[in-house]
């Protein structure tokens, strides 16, 4: 039998609510088109994503509250544009800490400064921080209001079965043990997936030796929200040490342990003491007051597994692979998975995609992790050097950094980002995108654009494709009208958002028209005249850009971006 | 390859160089990696750094 936890977890800040546990009875539902295995960040967003598709899913929380521990604390801009999709970045932007700056300190110098660039068509901040529990409760709260998802706590997935057409799961629960058949599992289980370990699938790549104590206490310190990482401080020498400010006071203090140091060793109280009391110390805190709320030991590790979908089984998030935290690509990587995979399985599901719709999630994913786990190494051997040669490179580079310049840029933390699917099979092969000379391009999320105070282009976005046509006539071209219609009745959503220009205020057949008085969004978008459209994927990523569209060039675009792969049949 | 050094300046190159070694005792092998970091932004040429690496890894 399955026992959760029902004692709730402990916190300085955080008031943890138990979930009464799902019991099976011979009431319940035992199918659904989609199960979710994990009710975590990825979890939760994925079934919000599918909701807005019209896609109903059940999520299995194995514990029956939110995560123990702040975890990830770190959101970048694009996972707040993928909140905004899912309803929860208000709450978010409310609570977190918006943030831009980091800084590198070597021998009490501060040898290098990260600046996050900021552009004033951005709604978010490069990155807000946010202790992980408040987003999961954001995001349980979303689900519960949503009818199209059902989070069952305390359910334990404990077998599985695949089939042609779905699978079957078996899942424990502190009552009865009970059968769940998926039409599509989504192992959404993170680090260390149940699934991943039934399906006895590998994870591919490295594993660094360094090991980290992440403890969070609640002190009042008078420093503002910047990232800080010192090299070889006088009190742990050759290691590193990174801190992060959290809401309510909660400072993170991540710190590199001696080599033969076990975990056990490394969080018993008095080192605990000893060596946050030191690092307070350094920062010219004496006798400092605080309050320990958690803390953990990580070790770096960038690994993926080579395939996300395994028969009717996707992987999403950390269950897909471990990324090192250095340059926050843990979650911040899983919400792109979410974001990519929930249209796509949408879509499938509803019988809209072709055979390579559903594929392209692998075959970008991967790609992306793969693309993560390359510079992530750099950040990684840099910041816990795993030789005897990268640590007196790197300690060369720290000695250099204090008067040359040219070594500083090696203290870049390569931040995590939203990936570019420049090469993905659903990007048109024969648009105009090669004839732009600015704008994102195919494969790049969209830009956004500021429309007014408080009012952002991608507030507007819906749940489907965009096209984006640039215009100065007061109606849509009759043959893209045609098109746009004809696919709607097959079912695609498909959202047309016109660009006026030229002092047209109205354009019919658009979903909306957004005036462009100063030329401001053409410019951003790299369009000098009218009858220029983008095509983006429902993640807003730009899948198609043409000079001049014409209803058979936007059919061609959107069967590609289907991953019907160049024939003509949705 | 450009010019070779002269036999003077060769010799001067290898004095500094066994000095600051021994200056350096205990350290000298971080100081010989931010002379060859050093060495490297002025050569301002990876590839060729590459062949030097290559050359001096030889025949130890």
């Amino acid at each position: 039998m399955h026992q959760p936890q029902v004692v709730p977890h402990q916190s300085l800040y955080f008031p943890y609510q138990v979930y009464p546990a799902f019991l099976p009875s011979p009431a319940i539902l035992n199918r659904s088109p989609v199960v979710i295995v994990g009710a975590g960040p990825i979890g939760l967003t994925l079934a919000l994503e599918l909701a807005r598709y019209g896609v109903r899913s059940i999520v299995l929380a194995a514990q029956q509250q939110v995560c123990e521990g702040s975890r990830a604390i770190v959101f970048t801009r694009r996972s707040m544009e993928i909140f905004q999709q899912v309803g929860v970045s208000g709450a978010v932007t409310e609570q977190g800490l918006p943030w831009r700056f980091g800084n590198s300190y070597y021998r009490g110098q501060r040898v290098f400064r990260m600046e996050a660039p900021v552009d004033p068509h951005d709604r978010f901040a490069p990155m807000t921080n946010l202790q992980q529990q408040y987003l999961e409760q954001h995001l349980v709260e979303a689900a519960q209001v949503q009818p199209l998802i059902e989070v069952r706590w305390g359910n334990k997935v404990i077998d599985i079965e695949q089939g042609v057409d779905g699978a079957v799961l078996q899942v424990d629960t502190p009552g009865d043990t009970y059968s769940l058949e998926a039409g599509w599992v989504v192992a959404a289980d993170g680090a260390r997936s149940g699934l991943r370990s039934l399906l006895g699938l590998k994870l591919e790549g490295a594993s660094y030796e360094g090991r980290f104590v992440i403890a969070d206490i609640r002190i009042k310190l008078d420093l503002p929200t910047e990232r800080l990482a010192f090299f070889d401080p006088a009190w742990n020498p050759g290691n590193t040490v990174l801190m992060h400010r959290e809401p309510g006071d909660i400072w993170r203090i991540d710190y590199q342990l001696p080599v033969d140091e076990t975990p056990e060793q490394a969080l018993h109280p008095d080192s605990l003491r000893e060596r946050i009391d030191a690092q307070l110390a350094m920062l010219g805190v004496e006798n400092p007051v605080w309050e320990l709320d958690w803390s953990s030991v990580y070790s770096a590790r960038a690994l993926t597994l080579a395939q996300y979908i395994n028969d009717r089984v996707i992987f999403a998030g950390d269950a897909a692979h471990l990324l090192p935290i250095f340059g926050v690509r843990g979650a911040n990587t899983g919400f792109q998975d979410c974001h990519d995979l929930g249209w796509k399985l949408a879509l499938h599901i509803k019988g809209l995609a072709g055979a390579g719709l559903l594929a392209s999630y692998s075959d970008e994913r991967v790609k992306a992790a793969r693309e993560i786990i390359e510079e992530a190494g750099k950040s990684t051997r840099f910041m816990a050097p795993p030789s005897r040669g990268y640590r007196l490179l790197r300690d060369a580079v720290l000695s250099l950094s204090l008067t040359r310049e040219f070594v500083r840029p090696l203290y870049h933390w390569r931040t995590s980002r939203a990936h570019d699917y420049a090469d993905s099979r659903l990007n048109a092969v024969d648009d105009d995108n090669l004839l732009f000379t600015d704008g994102p391009r195919n494969g790049a999320p969209l830009l956004n654009v500021r429309l007014a105070d408080q009012h952002y282009l991608f507030d507007e976005l819906e749940p489907a494709f965009h096209l984006i046509c640039f215009t100065d006539a007061a109606v849509l071209d009759a043959d893209v009208n045609t098109q746009v219609q004809a696919l709607r009745r097959q079912g695609v959503p498909i959202q047309v958002i016109a660009i006026a220009m030229n002092g047209v205020s109205q354009v019919e057949h658009a979903d909306l028209t957004l005036a462009d008085p100063d030329g401001l969004f053409s410019t951003r978008y790299g369009v000098q005249h009218p009858g220029a459209a983008y095509l983006a994927r429902p993640d807003q990523h730009v899948c198609a850009r043409w000079l001049q569209l014409d209803g058979e060039r936007l059919r061609h675009g959107l069967n590609q971006a289907l991953g019907h792969n160049g024939s003509n049949q949705p | 390859m450009s010019q070779s050094m002269n036999v003077a300046d060769l010799e001067r190159v290898y004095d500094r160089l066994a000095e600051a070694i021994d200056r350096t005792g205990n350290d000298s092998e971080l100081f010989l990696v931010k002379l060859a970091l050093l060495a490297a932004q002025a050569l301002n040429d990876a590839e060729r750094f590459d062949a030097l690496v290559e050359c001096a890894v030889q025949d130890l």
